[in-house]
């Protein structure tokens, strides 16, 4: 589950960051840009929490 | 009965050395630092050196060498007391300079650390103002309220910051993992997307940087001539976290660090955050300026350009991101004020603070003056306890004096402090010498007469 959670996490990232590059080289209008980039980072939001940032720090507060 | 005291004291050690079992990876501070310095603020930064007239030469050598500096004393100054004694910048002045100096200390620590994160809440805020068409302006006075719904969207966004903050360092740390990579890929997007727009798509447009030179020449028509030379983009990039490093603010970030190597993590925030970052934000105005000739920097409207919705949920996110960190630390300072209230109540303290500073927009509008000046208030204390732990006991004088002797007050690091400070503080506001130039000679002479009041002074103490 953390495996495929992460999988989507980097599509996802990639969904933010890939449609500025193909905006610059003309493949993409500004508006698909945004749009993808939008849906990339609802995508991170709800993937990212399932695996990231957990483990080390929550053996913090069961001190 | 269990209080929200005494777990939260013990959990967040603010009055012991954090023990092993709390020892954090690198991985942690690696995200912690990527989130805190790709900030908000950083849309506001950035555009200022395109405003004053930086070349983009200029500024990319001048931000990586600033940069690299502010890394080395990151790693060399502040990680190799941060693990070697492991205790809160707070308590390491209450043992070294005294209780009642440490606590005049710590609220004005405290209060600048609100005013920074108020900056921050005005940016998320002004991001968040956009699709809801309630502008960020900036009124002439400088505690002037913005629009009555402005203010209220300030309160809104700072009430939120600071319950998350409330929550601990835990807390801080996953939100700031969570979104510190999407973040870095939203403000690469951002500076592309607007390289883009201002038409610079080729090597060769990208190499003779007129999209920047225009951009410059349209602001300085507009707001007269201006410079920003190389050594000021460095000293401005090594310097504006210098209450972090050489104020040794950061001992209770790396306090928590398994091995040294920990701190190396800053280079992210640096390379990405005031690096990309600011080069991307002062883009994305010379696009706005190429756009619609508009060249007021509002860091919602600025990311909404580029971006659209995107750009706007990356302003609200690095601003909140940055403002957490920075509101912890300044309930930690208030705590040490009233160490026995909770930390947790002391970060919604400070939070309320912080949350007022950013109902004013014109303070946020003066952040780059602030750092400055902030890093040469607080700078200096971090000498006092560099001299303390490397140097006090090797010319026969004792380290953390004001605990051995039962002082509240330590003389030495009172004058060695509020000397520079005043000094410092002098030659900016009167004789107005960029605030950034004064952090370092401030740190030295505070380090110097704090070593050479302490030869005179100190009395001999059992060990």
């Amino acid at each position: 589950m953390k495996n495929l959670a992460k999988i989507i996490s980097f599509l996802a990232l990639a969904a933010s960051l890939v449609p500025s590059l193909l905006y610059f080289t003309g493949t993409i209008d500004h508006d698909a840009v945004k749009w993808t980039a939008l849906a990339g980072t609802i995508i991170w939001f709800i993937s990212t929490p399932l695996w990231a940032g957990q483990c080390e720090i929550a053996d913090t507060s069961a001190n | 009965m269990t209080t929200d005291n005494q777990p939260t004291q013990v959990n967040e050690y603010e009055r012991e050395p954090v023990p092993p079992k709390a020892h954090l990876g690198a991985g942690k501070f690696w995200g912690m630092y990527a989130g805190e310095h790709a900030a908000g603020t950083e849309f506001m930064i950035g555009p200022l050196f395109l405003a004053a007239g930086a070349s983009i030469q200029d500024l990319i050598f001048g931000l990586l060498l600033g940069n690299i500096f502010a890394v080395l004393t990151w790693r060399y100054l502040v990680t190799p007391i941060a693990i070697g004694k492991r205790l809160t910048l707070y308590y390491q002045l209450e043992r070294i300079a005294g209780g009642s100096l440490t606590k005049c200390y710590n609220v004005v620590n405290g209060v600048l650390f609100c005013f920074l994160a108020g900056a921050m809440i005005t940016v998320s805020a002004s991001a968040v103002g956009v699709p809801f068409n309630i502008h960020y302006t900036v009124p002439e006075a400088t505690f002037g309220f913005g629009a009555p719904s402005f203010t209220g969207l300030v309160v809104v966004v700072g009430v939120i910051i600071a319950v998350v903050a409330a929550a601990g360092y835990q807390a801080v740390a996953r939100v700031a993992n969570i979104a510190a990579p999407w973040m870095i890929a939203i403000f690469a997007a951002c500076g592309v997307v607007s390289l883009v727009q201002m038409e610079a798509t080729s090597l060769a447009a990208l190499s003779e940087g007129k999209y920047w030179s225009d951009a410059i020449a349209f602001v300085q028509e507009k707001e007269g001539v201006q410079a920003f030379p190389f050594w000021q983009i460095v000293a401005f990039a090594w310097l504006c976290n210098g209450a972090m490093h050489f104020g040794m603010a950061d001992l209770s970030i790396f306090r928590f660090a398994r091995s040294a190597s920990s701190g190396w993590a800053p280079s992210i925030g640096m390379f990405l955050g005031h690096y990309m970052g600011w080069i991307c934000a002062a883009l994305l105005l010379a696009a706005q300026i190429k756009l619609s000739q508009d060249h007021s920097a509002n860091p919602g409207a600025l990311a909404w350009g580029a971006l659209g919705w995107t750009g706007i949920i990356c302003v609200v996110i690095a601003g909140w991101t940055t403002a957490n960190p920075t509101i912890y630390r300044a309930g930690l300072a208030f705590q040490g004020v009233m160490p026995t209230c909770s930390r947790k109540t002391m970060t919604l303290v400070a939070g309320a603070v912080a949350t007022v500073a950013g109902a004013f927009p014109n303070l946020s509008a003066q952040l780059l003056g602030f750092v400055g000046t902030y890093g040469t208030i607080l700078g200096p204390m971090g000498a006092i306890v560099f001299v303390d732990y490397y140097l006090m006991k090797k010319i026969g004088l004792r380290d953390d004096y004001a605990v051995r002797v039962g002082s509240s007050v330590n003389l030495a690091a009172l004058v060695a402090w509020l000397l520079p400070v005043s000094i410092g503080l002098y030659l900016i506001f009167a004789k107005g010498i960029f605030a950034a130039y004064a952090v370092i000679p401030a740190w030295l002479a505070c380090g110097v007469i704090y070593l050479a009041l302490s030869k005179l002074t100190q009395k001999p103490v059992p060990a």
